[in-house]
């Protein structure tokens, strides 16, 4: 694997995970429980959406076939995608999609906020933007893990159990491959080593906070760095990528 | 020329006064424009594009292109004085010189863009823009938005 075919393989990672992240917080548009919530999911949404864009389009200039943020999203299949799997599982209830942003963002802070100190400057640019967005994503899944979790006995057993089934799709989030370790070499990539500890100590303090029990490590479903995902990818692509499969050029 | 163009989404500040506005190259293709976004999900910078490209080819200075630049990024500490101010004018309170960016964990001190208390309180950290809180002011009791520090 050379260096522009490892990096061209992060920034996939990277920028599918904003993508399907956002289509997931999409769906929740005129869904949400509170007008404010739905502007603050559509919010995090296009947050989303921009940095798969900027993310995208770089992953394209390093493939050097002239492929555009629109090509990437749209036409490749399923193999092709290598975001985490956290990032296409349905949306479940309102604690479920919580827990979800809660673990993700803290992820994202943590792994954006080392990316601002990468040997790649493109990338340093997206992530300090990346980290001040990132910010508001964790600031409001923790008040919400905090109200749901020390709310009601209902409010509770919901978020509990959001976490005990999020859970499992957490470990991945730090994996790592030749890829990173190409880069890694070239201090491009994150120390993942280091971003785990930090996230685990956050995540516990605020499960703790919130009355919630935090579920001991296991198993850790895994497949997505070598594209291979649940059956729920497959759905999501076949709905985003309809209108450029069925009219290829079509622009607006 | 390019001074003219208007922010879509708060129309009384140019792109210039925004601090997008980064450069203009003559290359022997024409005109190359270079802006970089404020937001990552703006859903202005389209529109901001085809006005670059309008209005300098209404001009007659074409071709022209739009270059977007994220590298380095920008941050609310690029608008001029003359935006912040212009922005209080329209009723949007400015944001704070700081790129710290600690305001959303800390309750600071948003002034009210209408009777200018401080007394007011955050409604909601997301607004009809990503750029934007919602805050309501004590005083007058008028909601107002405020462009967050970024
Ligand atoms: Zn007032």
């Amino acid at each position: 694997m050379t260096q522009e075919q490892a990096l061209y393989k992060y920034c996939l990672r990277m920028g599918d995970d904003a993508l399907i992240h956002s289509y997931r917080l999409s769906e929740w548009c005129s869904n949400a429980p509170i007008l404010e919530e739905d502007l603050a999911l559509t919010n995090f949404a296009l947050d989303m959406i921009g940095r798969a864009q900027a993310i995208l389009d770089y992953a394209g200039k390093i493939d050097g076939k002239g492929k555009t943020s629109d090509d990437l999203a749209y036409r490749r299949k399923e193999r092709d995608f290598y975001n985490h799997l956290i990032m296409e599982l349905p949306n479940g209830d309102f604690a479920y999609t919580m827990a979800r942003i809660l673990f993700v963002s803290i992820f994202e802070y943590y792994f954006f906020s080392e990316l601002c100190h990468s040997a790649d400057t493109t990338l340093t640019a997206i992530a300090a933007k990346t980290v001040k967005e990132v910010k508001y994503h964790m600031a409001h899944a923790t008040d919400w893990a905090l109200r749901l979790g020390d709310g009601t006995d209902e409010s509770n057993t919901r978020m509990q159990q959001a976490v005990d089934e999020l859970w499992a799709y957490t470990g991945e989030l730090f994996e790592t491959d030749d890829a990173t370790a190409i880069l890694e070499d070239r201090n491009i990539a994150v120390d993942m080593g280091m971003i785990r500890a930090k996230w685990k100590t956050d995540v516990t303090r605020i499960l703790t906070e919130a009355k919630l029990k935090v579920p001991g490590d296991g198993y850790n479903q895994t497949g997505s760095g070598n594209g291979v995902h649940t059956e729920y990818l497959g759905h999501i692509l076949s709905e985003m990528q309809y209108l450029q499969r069925a009219y290829p050029e079509a622009i607006w | 020329m390019l001074s003219v163009i208007n922010d879509p989404e708060i129309p009384v500040v140019t792109i210039f006064e925004m601090g997008m506005l980064r450069d203009v190259k003559i290359t022997d293709k024409g005109y190359e424009v270079i802006i970089t976004p404020t937001y990552s999900g703006c859903p202005a910078m389209g529109i901001i594009e085809q006005d670059i490209k309008m209005t300098l080819e209404a001009q007659g200075v074409r071709p022209v292109t739009v270059k977007l630049v994220h590298d380095p990024a920008w941050t609310t500490d690029w608008m001029s004085n003359t935006a912040k101010a212009k922005l209080k004018e329209y009723g949007i309170a400015p944001p704070l010189h700081s790129s710290c960016n600690s305001e959303v964990f800390t309750n600071n001190i948003i002034e009210c863009p209408h009777c200018h208390s401080d007394d007011t309180v955050l409604m909601s950290r997301f607004g009809a823009t990503a750029c934007k809180a919602l805050y309501q002011c004590n005083n007058c009791k008028e909601p107002f938005e405020y462009f967050k520090c970024h």
